[in-house]
């Protein structure tokens, strides 16, 4: 089965703080050097993270829902920055 | 500069029962909340159960926004393309006070914020708190993004919910491990009224809601769901974090699978999608509770792991440690003593004395258990739906070998000593 997450994210409502993204990834070295299982790329529910093929890890964290999985799930290497977005500012739920 | 008796960061459940209960005993109270308004942040199934909250402001069935009251509650256990199941259907869950309600958060935690604010606190939004201001090992403010946005105040609240930020930089309590969340997503479907009706079987203002384990989490530690609200249906499905590691499944791929399960399609047919959400639950239990108070603060809510997995409970135990925490500093200020840890901790003693560290401690071996136990999501599952198939099914095998049959199939996947064993680690964890 195949799903196109970013069909699903279409529907939520969000106000992007441009420029400003509230989570970064530490050393993108560790990604693409010492992490073999990348799980970030599969495991986040936004699929904000995408492996590139050759090594990299990308993060652009326009849909993301601030759930936390990222952060928590790195836990081999830390290497996710994880703030929450300026007041106002990222995904702003209409039901929750 | 002025100084508040009270801070709460956050404004879900846990946050608006504090302030709300500080401001309501004549409290200076400020509440600040990151969203747009409060509940644009805030995700849940969402359940909301009547007592934790009648014991608040009794009178909220008259005003809150509610969707629809539960009369019935199913539990399936799945395979593949079968579920075996329970239900309890009752008129009397029909007979007022209602006992549970379906609810969308984002509506719900408006209006609670609203008797928040009628109690007299004030409610910043669009503010994130960024830092705990310390004076040495005592909180006695909070940062936040706003221009000269600190404030300062005798005792902090910490409403901020399962990530809980401001504790962990200061330093209070480590890291969430991930066996100790459950990632949810999930999704709103919009159905005619009359179709939700019809398809649940129920009258206007009547529910049902459908707990689900089994095929559906693909041997991960997890469970789904299906509720209804008045004009729309919510399901999601949710794992633990560490499994979700190990597996490396795309969550919003499972909850895909899972709506075209045979046995949940036809009820959730047509329905217009119009929001996905993704939230973690705190699920560690009792074994995995941070501190919960120190100098100048105390913890609430998610934040704290105040979280019942076994029975899907969260939202109620939210309420509860906000309204409890709420009412120890109102004991402290009007008995003149400080907001000091050992004068703070009489919160843990009425936590002890509630049903919240009275479950938890029931229930505290459970994520242990279950964790070392994948079967009890996998094995068995798959067993009972084929006990069933294997009586069900008229093919000329008579019943004795059936029942022969089931035995071994159960012997075979688990061995006697396995299904004995099982079955006594579930009495001892539930007892």
């Amino acid at each position: 089965m195949n799903v196109n997450v970013e069909e699903k994210l279409f529907q939520n409502r969000y106000r992007v703080d441009h420029g400003r993204p509230h989570i970064s990834i530490i050393d993108a070295a560790v990604c693409a050097t010492e992490c073999r299982t990348q799980q970030c790329t599969q495991v986040c529910p936004a699929n904000c993270y995408k492996a590139e093929g050759n090594g990299n890890i990308t993060l652009i964290t326009d849909g993301c829902l601030e759930c936390g999985t990222c952060r928590i799930i790195c836990d081999d290497f830390r290497n996710v920055n994880w703030e929450y977005p300026r007041g106002g500012y990222g995904i702003l739920f209409k039901f929750g | 500069m002025e100084k508040f008796d009270a801070i709460v960061v956050g404004a879900g459940p846990s946050g608006n029962a504090a302030a709300y209960t500080l401001a309501k005993a004549g409290l200076s109270v400020i509440q600040i909340e990151r969203g747009e308004y409060p509940g644009s942040k805030n995700v849940q199934g969402a359940i909301l159960y009547s007592d934790a909250l009648e014991k608040i402001i009794p009178e909220f069935r008259d005003e809150a926004p509610l969707e629809r009251h539960i009369i019935e509650q199913r539990m399936w256990v799945l395979d593949d393309d079968s579920y075996i199941g329970t239900q309890y259907r009752s008129d009397a869950f029909n007979k007022a006070p209602y006992n549970r309600y379906t609810i969308l958060r984002a509506q719900f935690d408006k209006w609670f914020s609203g008797k928040v604010s009628q109690a007299g606190a004030l409610v910043i939004c669009e503010t994130t708190a960024t830092d705990l201001i310390m004076d040495g090992s005592r909180v006695v403010g909070v940062r936040t993004d706003r221009e000269n946005g600190d404030l300062f105040a005798d005792v902090v609240i910490l409403a901020d919910g399962v990530n809980s930020l401001l504790a962990k930089k200061a330093g209070f309590h480590p890291e969430l491990k991930p066996a100790d969340v459950a990632l949810a997503v999930k999704e709103i479907l919009f159905l005619p009224q009359e179709t939700v009706e019809s398809r649940f079987n129920v009258k206007e203002g009547e529910g049902v809601v459908i707990e689900m384990l089994g095929k559906i989490t693909k041997g991960m530690m997890g469970t789904g769901f299906l509720y209804t609200n008045n004009e729309s249906v919510t399901i999601g499905v949710g794992c633990m974090l560490s499994d979700f590691k190990k597996e490396r499944i795309s969550p919003y791929l499972l909850l895909e699978q899972m709506k075209a399960h045979p046995a949940i399609k036809p009820l959730i047919e047509g329905g217009e999608m119009k929001e996905y959400t993704a939230h973690l639950i705190p699920e560690g239990g009792l074994k995995a509770m941070p501190q919960i108070c120190g100098d100048g603060w105390m913890i609430v809510g998610d934040a704290g792991m105040f979280v019942n997995a076994v029975h899907r409970e969260g939202s109620n135990l939210a309420m509860t440690t906000g309204r409890l925490a709420a009412e120890t500093v109102i004991g402290l200020k009007q008995a003149g003593k400080e907001m000091k840890a050992p004068n703070l901790a009489a919160y843990r003693g009425k936590l002890d004395d509630s049903f919240v560290m009275k479950d938890l401690a029931k229930y505290k071996d459970m994520p242990g258990i279950f964790h070392a136990n994948p079967q009890f999501f996998t094995t068995y599952p798959e067993l009972v739906n084929q006990a069933a198939h294997t009586m069900l099914t008229v093919d000329g095998v008579d019943k004795k070998t059936k029942e022969r049959e089931i035995v071994r199939s159960f012997t075979r996947s688990r061995s006697l000593f396995g299904l004995a064993g099982d079955a006594f680690k579930m009495w001892r964890a539930m007892r």
